[in-house]
């Protein structure tokens, strides 16, 4: 056997209240993507911090072995400077800089302070080329879109020597094709003897690059398989990752179509800041009580401009188009108006757009209708936590209470707390804007629970994702969308991912 | 209810006071400093007449600080108040001594005005999203010359007695004229008595819905000190004059903001904008319009500032409100409002104002020079906002 590359034994990492990882050992071979599967709040971000030295040595208990020696990093830069480089989820790229001084931020190719800047394009140049970027290295970084930004961040991490790759979620706000440029890109680096820690959530993508999987629960490792001696099944790794069986990715339904709710017809939106760019063209669609409908299409086809622009007009100007509930035109021209009409939109930016991070869960629950729980303008704290302890109850929030931060929830809880405040307005119709992006496998089975619900109770369900599956799995019919506009419809009998994509590309 | 477990279970005082470090901390702080001068000005500190000045002193920096407080808690600053305030004064001076207005009519009358000042800067700042920053900065250069137009570089002044009293008033004895005055103790008492009632009526809620977390020590050390100092001010101000009028304008502003802030949909959707503003926009929240009036009611507060200033000289002055924003401001931020919105109290606001007032008037007692109190002061601000990130980066 070769010797690993990176050996973590018996890490356990304490913080007050809580074991964050107990016992955790993870081995890595030179030359292997390895990837690492766990629910949110595992661990699997804090074992990297851990790794990468950001808990420094000494805050937390057991070894470190990196290249055959014993390591004990006291910092990112002395993990970095023995070449473990950690992409993180969010992107750590200045925005305004071009990519050649991104590439090298804080490790210019300088002498005394001077930067020699041809040397920092060419070298950028070669870098780009390694990655299948062809930009030129004096763009800005804002003017590509988030793959080429991931991109971006590997070639940086190229420049300092890598031989140990951490992606935490690489692929997670990534279109199928720019994840699968990555992936090829990752397949690439292991012929070149570069080991990679992968953590994803997307089981087909581990299927596909990943040599062996260890997956953690609870902060502790629960597996590692080997993907060269029996063969991955998603069913083995989800089992672990949850600790049960699923028996049924997404849970069955009674479906009871009834009554027209929502209809949206000859719906145009142009560009917020550019007037000439027509952003959805003449879209119609409908949902009737009780009905899931889907919305496909690729990232920036104009799904999410199409939900905001109908959610009290929060997205774009020169709106027009007509939008009628229960067959009456009502107003949705702003935000309260939408609410009252009886619209609820769950953003796909939940610490961006949906949640108050810094309160609790109690108040960002009654947010939308704190009237409900207040008389002449005064809350009544007692009908408000009842309230908020209703949906923690029914929508399996876990946490002690609901006196909670949000911001210290893990993304499935969040996504509860912000369905939560959506319920509490008793909305008719929902639209579902990725519900499930960023949420590990247990939760996302309850959220397409909570939604199957939702239809039973008779509301009209829209659901919008970049996740094929997911909406072949939910839905009662999807509408594909590309380019601003609507390019088809498929009733559930009738979809499949291969129509869908072929819809999309033949626009 | 399974939460409410037995005193022993209950989490430790030392670890409960450690991660209420910043609560705590500024009223102890409070404390320290007081006790600090009382000793080093040999008493003079808590002489009544003494205690009386400090309250007249400081009203107008604790009145501007309540609306601060909501301006701040929503995400932005305002830097004109302190002109503002210097601008009302000299309009409540041209209309009552130039024009020979009644009080009453004026006092409303600059109400308004400063109101509409707030609901102009406020306009941009809401509605055209310009950075508050730079709309304040405006306002504050615009009302200090208009204040210098208005007055024509001159004092003007004295102004009716009616007027002065709204600041240098006493609430009279209803027992009689003889010191002390008991009118004073009782209110004072009254005033004790009734924050430990609710004291204790809120932590009966919280113990009913099992949220109380505050051990019965703590609890009972903070408001022990709150209404056995409220008592004790009480009596000294009642053996000087009394309690001044100014202080029964702010204990009912103070309070009225307390209860706005904790327990109004107003005041919690203010808290939620600066908390997220986009987040707050897409629950139905009209942002804009709760902005506008968070600069509204500002500018309301700056101009009652304003006149109470105005009335204390008993002199309309150019320089009224000079650098009034900045103590104003350093009194939200050493009370523990967030830089970044969202988060922030009313009684913490008032407590950083005392704790400046305090050093204020205990530093000029003692003689230190100006300069030397501008750099203390500076540097007690600084500390504070230290000692705030410092708290939350253990947290975090």
């Amino acid at each position: 056997m070769t010797t690993p590359i990176l050996e973590m034994r018996g890490i356990t990492k304490t913080f007050p209240g809580v074991k964050a990882l107990d016992n955790v050992n993870l081995t890595v071979l030179p030359g292997e993507i390895h990837a690492i599967c766990g629910e949110n709040g595992a661990g699997k971000s804090t074992l990297m911090k851990v790794l990468s030295g950001v808990y420094p040595h000494g805050s937390y208990e057991g070894d470190i072995f990196y290249e055959g020696e014993a390591m004990a990093f006291r910092g990112i830069a002395e993990s970095e400077a023995r070449g473990i480089i950690i992409i993180h989820q969010e992107l750590a790229l200045v925005p305004l800089l071009s990519i050649a001084e991104n590439i090298f931020l804080g490790n210019e190719n300088a002498s005394g302070g001077v930067i020699n800047w041809p040397e920092t394009y060419t070298r950028t140049t070669t870098l780009l080329r390694k990655v299948g970027l062809s930009e030129a290295p004096t763009t800005p970084v804002d003017k590509l879109g988030v793959g080429k930004q991931q991109l971006v961040e590997i070639a940086k991490a190229l420049s300092k020597e890598v031989r140990l790759l951490i992606l935490d979620e690489p692929t997670a706000s990534l279109q199928e094709n720019d994840s699968q440029k990555l992936l090829d890109l990752l397949i690439e680096f292991r012929a070149q003897g570069i080991a990679c820690i992968l953590i994803s959530h997307k089981l087909n993508e581990i299927r596909r690059v990943a040599d062996r999987v260890t997956v953690i629960r609870d902060g502790a490792t629960v597996s590692t398989i080997d993907c060269k001696t029996e063969a991955i099944s998603e069913e083995r790794i989800i089992r672990d990752m949850v600790g049960r069986d699923m028996a049924h990715r997404y849970p069955p339904r009674e479906v009871a179509i009834g009554e027209m709710l929502l209809e949206v017809e000859g719906w145009n939106v142009w560009h917020p800041e550019h007037a000439e760019r027509q952003m959805i063209r003449n879209v119609s669609l409908n949902v009737r009580a009780g009905e899931v409908v889907g919305i496909a299409g690729l990232m920036g086809s104009g799904r999410t401009e199409l939900a905001m622009s109908i959610f009290g007009k929060s997205y774009g100007r020169n709106i027009s188009g007509e939008v009628r509930l229960r067959g009456q035109p009502v107003d949705t021209g702003t935000v309260p108006a939408a609410i009252a009409a009886g619209l609820a939109y769950v953003t796909e930016d939940r610490k961006g757009l949906g949640l108050v991070l810094p309160e609790t869960i109690l108040r960002n629950t009654t947010l939308s209708a704190m009237q409900k729980v207040s008389s002449y303008g005064v809350v009544d704290p007692g009908a408000e936590r009842k309230v908020a302890e209703g949906y923690r109850t029914a929508l399996k929030i876990r946490t002690p209470g609901v006196f909670q931060k949000v911001m210290n929830l893990s993304g499935g809880n969040q996504q509860k707390v912000v369905l939560s405040k959506w319920l509490f307005t008793d909305p008719a119709v929902l639209i579902l804007d990725e519900p499930t992006r960023g949420i590990d496998v247990g939760a996302k089975f309850e959220i397409y629970g909570i939604i199957n619900d939702l239809a039973a109770q008779g509301r009209g369900v829209i659901v919008i994702s970049s996740e094929m599956p997911e909406l072949l799995g939910m839905c009662d019919r999807i509408y594909v969308m590309n380019e601003g506009a609507f390019v088809g419809e498929l009733a559930k009998g009738e979809a499949s991912q291969e129509k869908i994509m072929s819809m999309i590309v033949k626009g | 209810m399974a939460q409410t477990t037995a005193e022993g279970e209950r989490p430790a005082l030392g670890h409960y006071l450690k991660n209420h470090l910043r609560e705590y901390g500024i009223l102890i702080a409070l404390v320290v400093i007081m006790v600090f001068f009382q000793v080093m000005t040999d008493g003079t500190l808590m002489k009544p007449v003494n205690l009386t000045n400090l309250f007249l002193q400081n009203s107008y920096i604790i009145i501007m600080a309540l609306g601060m407080l909501l301006v701040i808690v929503a995400g932005h600053i305002d830097l004109s108040v302190g002109s503002v305030a210097g601008f009302i004064g000299a309009l409540a001076a041209v209309m009552m001594v130039q024009w020979g207005l009644p009080t009453v009519v004026v006092i409303v009358a600059c109400l308004i005005v400063g109101t509409i000042i707030g609901a102009a800067q406020g306009y941009w700042i809401a509605y055209w999203r310009i950075p508050s920053f730079i709309v304040t900065l405006a306002g504050m250069l615009v009302f200090r010359g208009l204040t210098l137009w208005l007055l024509n570089g001159q004092s003007v002044g004295p102004f009716p007695k009616g007027f002065q009293s709204l600041s240098t008033g006493f609430v009279p004895d209803i027992f009689g004229p003889d010191k002390p005055n008991i009118t004073a103790f009782i209110l004072g008492l009254a005033a004790a008595t009734a924050i430990v009632i609710f004291a204790f009526r809120a932590r009966a809620r919280q113990q009913r819905y099992g949220i109380e977390d505050e051990p019965f020590i703590a609890f009972a050390v903070r408001n022990g000190v709150i209404a056995l100092a409220l008592a004790y001010i009480s009596w000294l101000l009642a053996t000087y004059r009394g309690l001044p009028n100014v202080l029964i304008t702010m204990a009912v502003l103070i309070s009225a903001y307390t209860f706005l802030t904790t327990s109004t949909t107003l005041g919690r959707r203010i808290y939620a904008i600066g908390g997220n503003e986009k987040a707050a926009k897409l629950s139905g929240i009209r942002t804009e319009w709760l902005t506008f009036l968070t600069f509204c009611n500002m500018g309301m507060l700056a101009a009652l500032a304003g006149l109470i200033f105005a009335a204390r000289l008993n002199t309309a002055t150019p320089k009224a409100g000079v650098s009034f924003e900045l103590d104003v401001i350093a009194a939200v931020f050493i009370g523990g409002a967030s830089m970044s919105g969202g988060s922030g109290k009313i009684v913490g606001a008032v407590i950083g104002a005392f704790i400046m007032g305090v050093m204020n008037n205990g530093m000029s007692i003692l003689g230190v020079g100006i300069d030397y109190q501008q750099v203390i002061k500076g540097l007690v601000l600084l500390a504070a906002v230290i000692f705030d990130v410092y708290n939350k980066s253990k947290q975090g």
